[in-house]
């Protein structure tokens, strides 16, 4: 039985033929498209985590994390303190993606992190044990023409709250010049030490807090990839550092000579031979013995 | 009821309860509420009472503190998307799940548990009522596409794109963690169903039905439609089924098929087996499918060749 003979056979009944079959699969597959294509911009648009959005503490990088994150709110249940919670359709930060806001509820920075082995899926990482070496941020002094403590009162509550006070904020001293005889001691943020906990934003006196936690992409500078610290990579290095510390030469006229650390150009006491650097052949000339005869030479000085 | 007579709308039901009694009519349906809402109240049992049964949500969850339970549709897009996040017990997870619903019927999630199916089966008792006819007509196997579209659009965006709007877990997250606008999503599920397309959703689009339904291909368990010699042609199963299209292979063996109900996009969800006063339905196992073994014994070819 081939296909003419059907048709004839059932000449009421519409045949599926193959042109029909394209057509229909044609159609849905250019309206699942449209579908795909909003799924796939939406889900474009999410990655952008809004900057008072702060991640669990161990959760991976955004791009990974949103893959590996199932949200299923375990970490939110989990969490003692109640801080975290799912992002509902229609907020900034992805659709059921947990997250917390430190001005309202930060991070109690429990030793245990229940929230980590709450993740089924390692989106917080499971590697991380040690609280104090999560980078959930970073808190940032943001606003240091409104925080008190650098119009000199003492305020310091952000200090106090500071679960790795005296690392992660530090005060520090400096004059007061307003008064001219009081101290101000503004609180500094060290990223080294800092986790991103926010409970200093919770804490700030102020309507609107003056420190507060960043992503480190928005908190964090970065030194290009090529550069080298000398006097840091010198240490590491040794020998190998590639560019040596050239022994600086001068070339100075006789009775003259420089002090590199410490006083500067200076006149040799008279009778006594100049001090030359080693390596260094000093000529003679007919330089006057006053430094800024040499200097200003040329500028209509003296002769 | 004559034999041959379709039943008309309004007399939906009737018989089956007059001849059955309420709670039989009604029994498996019943039973459906029962298990979607217990579900639910096993997920909110931990967060209201501090009673942890079930743990996080549909997606993903942790059975009694320790058993893993992960959406299929879920860790396909996490494959996807770029395998960040496949640990141990997100394998374990969706393995179980594959595994359960593999043996009950794939779209059991559908009828059994989906929270969305008590709102598209109310959209589609409220077109019944209302008499509203027609709308747009769909294709079954649009869901296919649909699930295709899910696993692309995870792999182009390196995410799980599409729970970012999939109404099954904007629901069940909803109801469990705060909705936000997910309300509205689901509203407007409810009007497409009632006013453009019967069963527009759950029976053409969803792409988490369609994987289920795939799942489930080969289930242990079936509706059996054994005794479908005493079938008086009423209809009234075929306008209750969610996916009707099911049905005639196993009641009416104009191909030596059944009686079993073997289509994948079958839901087990019973409604068939409810209202039938003639009691031609029943939940059995896919094993044996008679008509199609006395076919096989005579040497009649089952399954006529494609034309």
């Amino acid at each position: 039985m081939n296909d003419q003979s059907t048709k004839k056979e059932k000449p009421g009944k519409r045949p599926v033929n193959r042109r029909k079959f394209l057509t229909d699969m044609a159609k849905t597959a250019c309206g699942v498209s449209l579908f795909a294509l909003a799924v796939g911009l939406n889900a474009k648009q999410s990655t952008a985590l809004p900057s008072e959005a702060i991640r669990p503490p161990g959760a991976l990088p955004e791009d990974d994390f949103l893959n590996a994150c199932t949200r299923c709110g375990m970490c939110v249940q989990d969490c003692p303190y109640g801080i975290l919670k799912l992002a509902e359709l229609g907020e900034a930060t992805a659709t059921g993606t947990p997250y917390f806001i430190a001005r309202t509820g930060p991070c109690e920075m429990c030793e245990d992190i229940p929230c980590i082995p709450a993740c089924p899926s390692n989106a917080l990482d499971h590697s991380l044990t040690d609280i104090n070496k999560s980078r959930m941020g970073l808190a940032v002094l943001i606003d240091k023409e409104t925080c008190i403590a650098f119009r000199g009162l003492r305020c310091e509550v952000c200090f106090n709250v500071c679960p790795l006070q005296g690392e992660a904020i530090k005060l520090e001293t400096r004059a007061n010049k307003r008064t001219g005889m009081h101290a101000i001691f503004p609180p500094v943020v060290y990223s080294e030490h800092c986790t991103g906990c926010g409970l200093c934003e919770k804490v700030c006196i102020l309507e609107e807090s003056a420190i507060k936690v960043l992503p480190m992409r928005l908190a964090k500078g970065e030194l290009g990839y090529h550069y080298r610290l000398g006097w840091e990579s010198k240490g590491d290095l040794g020998s190998k550092f590639p560019t040596a510390d050239p022994e600086h030469k001068y070339r100075l006229p006789k009775g003259l000579s420089y002090e590199h650390s410490g006083r500067g150009l200076m006149v040799d006491p008279v009778g006594q031979p100049a001090v030359t650097m080693p390596g260094t052949k000093m000529k003679q000339t007919s330089f006057s013995t006053n430094p800024l005869d040499t200097l200003n030479k040329g500028l209509g000085g003296v002769k | 009821m004559t034999k041959g007579t379709r039943t008309p709308l309004s007399d939906l039901g009737k018989a089956a309860i007059e001849k059955k009694g309420w709670f039989e009519a009604y029994k498996w349906l019943i039973a459906r509420r029962t298990s979607q809402i217990g579900i639910l109240l096993l997920f909110l049992m931990g967060p209201i009472g501090g009673f942890w049964v079930l743990q996080g949500n549909l997606a993903n969850s942790k059975f009694l503190g320790f058993i893993p339970l992960l959406d299929p549709i879920v860790f396909l897009q996490m494959l996807m998307g770029g395998l960040t996040g496949l640990t141990l017990t997100v394998f374990l997870g969706a393995a179980i799940i594959t595994a359960f619903y593999a043996l009950i019927g794939g779209r059991v999630f559908c009828s059994w548990a989906c929270p969305v199916n008590i709102v598209t089966d109310t959209s589609r008792y409220l077109r019944r009522k209302l008499e509203i006819k027609g709308g747009a007509k769909l294709k079954r196997e649009t869901r296919y596409f649909m699930l295709a579209a899910v696993l692309i659009t995870a792999a182009m965006t390196g995410s799980l794109a599409y729970e970012l709007v999939n109404p099954v877990s904007l629901t069940h997250r909803g109801i469990i963690f705060g909705f936000g606008l997910g309300w509205v999503a689901l509203v407007g599920l409810f009007a497409f169903d009632l006013l453009f397309a019967k069963d527009g959703w759950c029976g053409h689009f969803c792409p988490m039905g369609a994987l289920y339904g795939l799942i489930g291909s080969y289930s242990l368990i079936r509706v059996r439609a054994d005794a479908r010699d005493k079938c008086d042609d009423c209809m009234e199963c075929y306008e209750v089924c969610p996916e009707m299209h099911v049905i005639p292979p196993a009641l009416k063996s104009a191909k030596g098929e059944g009686p079993v109900i073997l289509s994948s996009d079958c839901t087990n969800c019973g409604r068939c087996i409810d209202i039938c006063d003639e009691g031609v339905y029943h939940y059995g196992i896919r094993f044996p499918n008679i008509a199609q073994e006395e076919k096989l014994k005579s040497g009649e070819k089952v399954f006529e060749d494609a034309a």
